[in-house]
């Protein structure tokens, strides 16, 4: 690995001893079906493995979805509609959302374990983070249920029908939980699309679905690959389709939803920009921009990617960046200590090396710690690229890893037009002491979600959504519900 | 009457805040219902849309940043400058879309009393769409609606003045810039209203009305980089799926057109502001 600039001496005042979290809670099957219907059910496509990106441990064998199957799966979502869940009294429906909010937390556990062991995250984050906001969503939403008439789209909203959901594998629960508890609190139902490296705590949700009792046909879950999910959102009785990933697959599917009467949101990539004044205090900044870029190794669609440093602080935030970063543990992800974990996949890892040595071999330096990777499974250190110019490749395109592009500026000007040059419109951070100047350079950034002197924070009540080609609609709060009921349009 | 000759009016386009000829020097007749020659108006051209896009742009730092008092206060007073000129788009209507007098002056009150209605929303959109989000931790939250950016209208067909003011009024009130292509056949209402708005204190450039064919602009604008939303209203029949799809490759936000033209007299509510407008959500640490 290369260190230039110099690498400080590695901090190795204390050793950690190994503390993994036990994977005995979970009871991994060894092969998965489609949940149609209420029952789980074989799909009619070729079955595929999941993987843990940690050890390349194959975990199990999941269905692939086909047309037919999508097709039965929006049948029965459509006949539970009419049938059941739409007809149903709001403040049952909120009920249902409750018990199942109540058993994901009585399950939160295994639910993190199982997202470690599927997704790489470490288990810090999958319990501390993922499994108890998703829960939260469910139980906010709970609350919404029959309470419509206060969301501010007039009185009796109605809602829209069956949602084509298709969701990433960087937040496999929560994205779960994001399109699931709206959808369903104002009354429609859905057939969802998990990820296809991701899919093993879409179907224990399943099994949460059963134990809820919620009716058959409310909640559709198909596995599969993209082909599966464009038989979700192409298909021609889903009213409303909901899509979180890459902008260029959104542009797709605005494009097959163009003409028909679908709505349609998108939460889509980014590329924030992490601006830091130099009467910011360092150290709490420097802890944001970690959060903001290593958080879930840099899957993050949010990610704080690209660092905005005023010019003076430069070389005093590098330092002791570098001098933070030296303390982060990569390796087991259901080792309690661990920060950052592994790589989602094979191909993501891919893409995040291409990226970097395009970065350098445009002339930005690469900067990372001395750390010792495991043999088998997906990794990446945790990566610096200083002498980043806004036209390289690493200060434009989504690296969607753990790697980050430091930009200096002298004034807010130069500050505000740097972090707004990109296609992107998600998320931005600013770290400065002065009030005004947080309000002031908030009103001018072009992005849905600004952090000040905090980073990468999620809340059910906080709508989250992009400007410009980060997508559009948003999620949480009173504003989520929008995409879900007739006549409202997303802002 | 008296038997002085009328001094008719040259229709051109407005961008920028001036009425240029279409840089293609192309023009088009336009004529009532019956078929009889009104006017020779302003073909514009693929150039011309682009220059617009050029001025929207450059304006919407401007018209975003005002005050949304400010803001109200300017839309009021493009329907205290339109009401002075009642009669002229009384007949420019009643002759392009073969109305009754009465009828005509119906459109006409209720183009200028919608004005007044945006006028006033301009201040109460903040508190209607935001406010403070009570997440679980300590940390003040609040989410607040901003303008979209450039937003590219094709206005409807048929109503060529309430329509006109139906759709280009909701894209102001919420702070974005537009490029409006008009009605093609009724296009002489839009360069009078045109005219008002260069007198009422909408900055150059803020509004930029084209008149022309959608058919031929729709595509253009459907795919401009800088373009951020992208009303169909007035697209070409069979056409909007079409226009719909090239606006996807920039993730523009779309107003589908409704068929038939929808009955513009209704109350819109806020369907038409919705679609152009962001959620912005701030947070910040509670501390000492």
């Amino acid at each position: 690995m290369t260190t230039a600039p110099p690498s400080p001496a590695k901090p190795n005042l204390f050793e950690y001893a190994p503390a993994p979290e036990s994977r005995s809670i979970v009871d991994i099957k060894p092969s998965y079906g489609l949940f149609i219907d209420g029952e789980f059910v074989d799909g009619t496509g070729e079955a595929f493995k999941t993987v843990n990106p940690a050890t390349e441990e194959v975990l199990t064998e999941v269905s692939s979805g086909s047309v037919a199957d999508v097709d039965r799966a929006v049948a029965a979502a459509r006949r539970a509609f009419t049938r059941v869940w739409g007809p149903m009294r709001p403040a049952d429906r909120g009920k249902y959302l409750f018990r199942i909010a109540r058993l994901l937390q009585e399950r939160a556990r295994e639910f993190a374990v199982l997202e470690s062991l599927d997704n790489g995250k470490p288990i810090r984050e999958s319990r501390d983070v993922d499994i108890p906001l998703a829960a939260a969503h469910f139980f906010y939403h709970a609350g919404w249920a029959d309470k419509l008439d206060f969301a501010g789209l007039g009185p009796n909203p109605r809602p829209l029908g069956v949602a084509g959901q298709v969701i990433p594998w960087n937040f496999p629960m929560l994205m779960l939980a994001w399109k699931v508890a709206p959808a369903l609190a104002t009354g429609n139902t859905v057939v969802l699309k998990p990820a296809e490296t991701t899919p093993l705590t879409a179907l224990l949700f399943a099994e949460i679905c059963q134990q809820a009792d919620l009716p058959p046909g409310v909640v559709n879950i198909v596995t599969g690959a993209g082909e599966t999910g464009r038989a979700v959102v192409e298909h021609g009785d889903v009213d409303k389709v909901a899509f979180t990933g890459s902008t260029e697959v959104g542009k797709s599917i605005a494009r097959a939803v163009a003409g028909t009467r679908k709505s349609l949101t998108l939460e889509l990539g980014g590329k924030a920009a992490n601006i830091v004044f130099d009467d910011a205090p360092i150290d709490q900044a420097v802890e944001g921009i970690v959060q903001g870029i290593f958080f879930n190794q840099g899957h993050v669609c949010c990610a704080g990617s690209r660092l905005l440093v005023q010019e003076n602080i430069h070389d005093e935030v590098i330092a002791s960046l570098q001098r933070r970063i030296g303390t982060l543990r990569v390796g087991d992800p259901l080792d309690k200590n661990t920060d950052i974990g592994a790589i989602n996949s094979a191909e993501q890892l891919a893409r995040i090396r291409e990226l970097s040595d395009i970065g350098e071999a445009e002339g930005a330096v690469r900067w990372q710690p001395e750390c010792v990777l495991p043999d088998r499974g997906f990794w990446f250190p945790p990566t610096v690229f200083t002498d980043v110019s806004p036209a390289h490749r690493i200060a434009r395109d989504e690296v969607f890893g753990p790697v980050l592009s430091v930009l200096t500026f002298r004034t807010p000007d130069e500050a505000v037009a740097k972090a707004n040059n990109t296609t992107y419109g998600l998320s931005a951070g600013i770290w400065t002491e002065k009030g005004s100047r947080i309000l002031k350079i908030a009103n001018q950034l072009r992005a849905g979600v600004v952090w000040a002197n905090t980073f990468n924070k999620f809340d059910p009540t906080s709508p989250f959504g992009g400007y410009k080609q980060s997508g559009y609609g948003r999620e949480g709060g009173r504003h989520g519900l929008t995409g879900y009921l007739k006549g409202a349009t997303h802002s | 009457m008296s038997d002085r000759l009328a001094v008719r009016k040259t229709y051109k386009l407005y961008v920028n805040g001036a009425f240029p000829r279409s840089e293609s020097g192309r023009t088009y007749e336009v004529a009532d219902t019956r078929g009889h020659f009104l006017a020779n108006a302003a073909w514009a051209s693929r150039k011309d849309a682009r220059d617009a896009v050029v001025a929207a742009r450059g304006a919407f730092a401007k018209w975003s940043g005002m005050t949304a008092y400010n803001r109200g206060q300017v839309l009021y007073r493009v329907a205290e400058v339109m009401e002075g000129r009642h009669a002229q788009f009384c007949d420019e209507v009643a002759a392009g879309e073969g109305l009754s007098s009465s009828r005509a002056r119906a459109a006409v009150d209720a183009a200028v009393d919608r004005w007044v209605w945006y006028a006033g929303w301009t201040d109460k959109l903040a508190a209607v769409l935001g406010g403070a989000n009570p997440v679980a931790g300590p940390y003040f939250d609040f989410s607040m609606p901003e303008p979209t950016g450039v937003v590219a209208v094709l206005a409807p067909q048929e109503s060529s003045l309430l329509g006109l003011v139906s759709v280009l009024a909701p894209v102001l009130a919420t702070g974005n810039t537009t490029v409006l292509v008009t009605s093609k056949e009724r296009p002489l209402p839009a360069v009078t209203l045109a005219e008002v708005l260069a007198t009422s204190d909408v900055p150059g450039g803020v509004v930029n009305l084209l008149t022309g064919d959608s058919a031929e602009l729709g595509p253009w604008l459907a795919e401009h980089a800088d373009v951020d939303g992208i009303d169909l209203t007035g697209a070409p029949p069979g056409r909007a799926m079409e226009f719909e799809r090239e606006a996807a490759g920039t993730v523009k936000r779309v107003v589908r057109p409704q068929v038939p033209e929808q009955d513009w007299t209704a109350d819109p509510g806020l369907s038409r502001m919705t679609p152009f407008l962001e959620t912005k959500t701030v947070w910040h640490p509670i501390g000492v």
